[in-house]
């Protein structure tokens, strides 16, 4: 068993670090502050190519695979968990949706845009009163003979009011039974008549990104739009969501990671009782718990990607890293508050706002009670994943690269 | 235009140095323990950003031990055409008179290079000798503290800089071919692409050529030991800072002073 990573793995992650380090660190605080997204950021990601790193180059990406994805996240949200849900949404809801179920048409005139970074992505499926349950959602979609009319309301949407391409998900049939068999996906883009979007702001974290709704009213779709057939549309969110949180399985590792980076380093500068407080047990305690959670945290989810890049459906492990991730972030940024004493309860230090952006994660992408569930679910055998009618691609780099000499 | 950049794989800005039987070694808790020297990426993002201007190619040569391909794959990853690793057991244990003559071998192997670039300094013997002492082998034109390269007229076989020096900014034109070592303000290194990344992992494993002492048609008697001028008896590890810190105080700094050179008197430093 070979845990290594390639070279390419080891400077692609270089690569986003220094990027990020240089070019969002130094100002994140004040963004954060503000609770906007500073405006070079989404098209300095465009521009470096990370807005498609996992795509195949025919489809306008980097041709890197599934594990690059998971390594950019990692370093992406050690800055900010802001930059990775960008990551998150665009590419691991969206784009890797298109790839798993759109046609060559779909993905040709959504995906190739989406992954040369010109038209950003977001997902639609949460609403104001759905969010797990979310076989009970109110969005409609009703068949005009060339195309389908939406209407309805979206709520806790990453990249709200900045994305071109939505995937959407709405009930072509809302009195199927069982009801989630009704719910069927749609790419809506922004310039439809009909689509508006907001902002929500005053969130407890995530400040420094932009999170809003977007409002559907007989908005027309043609029938071209619709990804995978009517009644597929849960399948197909249910898919994405294997991608979408591995992205927040990996960011997580990276904010715990940097919860350790920056206890270590205050704990070797700050002294009690005439010697630095690393040297004290109950500190060590918490840095060695970080550890284990940091390490435990990185081989769940680089196992999840090691699946995607077999062809191996992954369900399960993707949801074990994400729960486990995002859970013991949570805890890294609260023993990384209490190292910093009352420096961590300031905005002077980064402690603060890591441990604000960590609760997020623990609500979205299948809140850490839905994962207990599962993991549970397939230990006692009432849960199985059956085969899909379109799955993720395996990576093979002769499809996704075109020129095999670089 | 033939452009090389001569460039070092160091230790990382945060290794952990030790030293173990008079041998340096390193580890880094963080990252990894070896990287492309910083400086020189200044030089090849210069380079890149000449042949960007005037056209032709970059190619980065590395002295170091086998495995020593970070500064290689940078430069690769970041645009460089082409790169070729010196190594030898016999070039070991060279100060940077020996380094630098093993690197003019090279560019005469070469034979076509009109220019080349060096980052001020290593971070790890920061000399900041071996570029001029290369220019010194070859006969070329020495630029060092590089500022900017102003103009390159490969018709009259000049070039133009600007060199930073205590007293200001000097501008010199000197003929080509010629060795320049550049300054951190030369320019902004761009970040390695991921085409560049992908370009440089399959180079180093297939492509890169492995120069020896043999290869260079070397002296022996010019590299390794026997080519230093300088020796390196003992190596040890800095012993622990140690010492009490005492502040004078006093009602003025005049006064302050006065306490001081008393001091000083008291525990006979003066």
């Amino acid at each position: 068993m070979d845990f290594s990573l390639s070279d390419e793995h080891l400077m692609v992650a270089q690569m986003v670090r220094d990027f990020v380090e240089k070019e969002v660190a130094p100002t994140i605080r004040e963004w954060d502050r503000k609770q906007d997204m500073a405006p070079h950021v989404l098209p300095r990601m465009a521009e470096l190519g990370i807005l498609g790193v996992c795509l195949p180059e025919r489809y306008g990406g980097e041709g890197f695979d599934y594990i690059t994805l998971g390594l950019v996240c990692e370093e992406l949200e050690r800055v900010d968990s802001t930059l990775r849900v960008v990551m998150s949404v665009h590419v691991g809801l969206n784009s890797l949706g298109l790839l798993q179920w759109g046609t060559e048409k779909q993905k040709q005139r959504f995906l190739v845009p989406q992954a040369k970074g010109e038209r950003y992505a977001a997902f639609g499926l949460t609403e104001p009163g759905v969010g797990t349950d979310v076989a009970r959602m109110a969005a409609t979609a009703r068949w005009v003979g060339d195309g389908y009319v939406l209407n309805g309301e979206k709520m806790w949407i990453s990249l709200a009011t900045r994305a071109h391409n939505f995937m959407v998900f709405a009930k072509t049939d809302p009195a199927a039974e069982p009801p989630h068999r009704g719910i069927s996906a749609f790419m809506v883009e922004r310039e439809t008549a009909g689509v508006t979007t907001g902002d929500i702001h005053h969130k407890l974290g995530v400040r420094a990104g932009s999170t809003g709704w977007i409002a559907l009213q007989d908005v027309h779709v043609p029938i071209a739009n619709r990804v995978g057939e009517e009644g597929e549309g849960f399948k197909i969110a249910m898919s994405c969501l294997d991608n979408g949180r591995y992205t927040v399985a990996a960011g997580a590792t990276g904010l715990i990671r940097a919860c350790l980076e920056a206890s270590t380093r205050y704990a070797n500068e700050r002294q009690t009782f005439g010697v630095p407080i690393a040297q004290h047990q109950l500190i060590q305690q918490k840095i060695g718990y970080m550890v284990q959670w940091y390490e435990t945290s990185r081989l769940l989810y680089l196992r999840a990607g090691w699946l995607k890049n077999q062809g191996k459906r992954n369900t399960r492990e993707t949801s074990l890293a994400k729960w486990y991730a995002t859970d013991t972030s949570f805890k890294a940024g609260h023993e990384a508050v209490q190292i910093h004493g009352a420096y961590g309860y300031s905005d002077e230090y980064p402690v603060e706002r890591y441990l604000r952006n960590a609760r997020g994660a623990i609500i979205y992408e299948g809140a850490s009670e839905i994962h207990q569930l599962m993991q549970a679910g397939y230990a006692l055998g009432y849960r199985r994943d059956n085969p899909l009618r379109c799955e993720l691609p395996a990576y093979d780099e002769a499809f996704w690269r075109q020129d095999p000499m670089t | 235009m033939h452009i090389l950049v001569c460039a070092k794989q160091t230790p990382s800005t945060t290794a952990v140095l030790a030293v173990d039987d008079g041998k340096v070694t390193w580890s880094d808790p963080g990252g990894s323990p070896d990287i492309a020297n910083p400086w020189d990426e200044y030089a090849v993002e210069e380079a890149i950003r000449l042949r960007e201007k005037y056209g032709g190619k970059v190619t980065t040569v590395s002295m170091g031990p086998e495995d020593a391909r970070e500064a290689l794959k940078t430069a690769i990853a970041m645009g460089c055409d082409e790169a070729a690793l010196i190594t030898d057991e016999a070039i070991k244990g060279s100060d940077t008179l020996a380094t630098s003559y093993v690197l003019a071998k090279a560019i005469e192997k070469l034979g076509d290079v009109d220019m080349v670039i060096f980052g001020r300094q290593a971070i790890d013997g920061d000399t900041g000798q071996t570029s001029m002492q290369v220019a010194g082998w070859l006969g070329w034109t020495p630029f060092s503290s590089v500022a900017s390269v102003d103009d390159v007229d490969l018709d009259a076989r000049t070039v133009t800089v600007t060199r930073a020096i205590e007293a200001g900014r000097q501008k010199v034109k000197g003929a080509l071919p010629a060795a320049l070592s550049v300054l951190k303000e030369i320019n902004e290194p761009r970040y390695p692409s991921f085409k560049g990344i992908r370009k440089a992992t399959r180079y180093m494993r297939r492509r890169l050529p492995i120069w020896g002492a043999a290869d260079l048609d070397a002296d022996p008697d010019k590299i390794g030991a026997a080519g230093s001028c300088v020796r390196w008896p003992d190596v040890f590890a800095l012993p622990p800072k140690e010492g009490e810190c005492t502040i004078v105080k006093a009602d003025s700094p005049e006064a302050a002073a006065a306490a001081l050179v008393d001091k000083l008197f008291e525990e006979q430093v003066i």
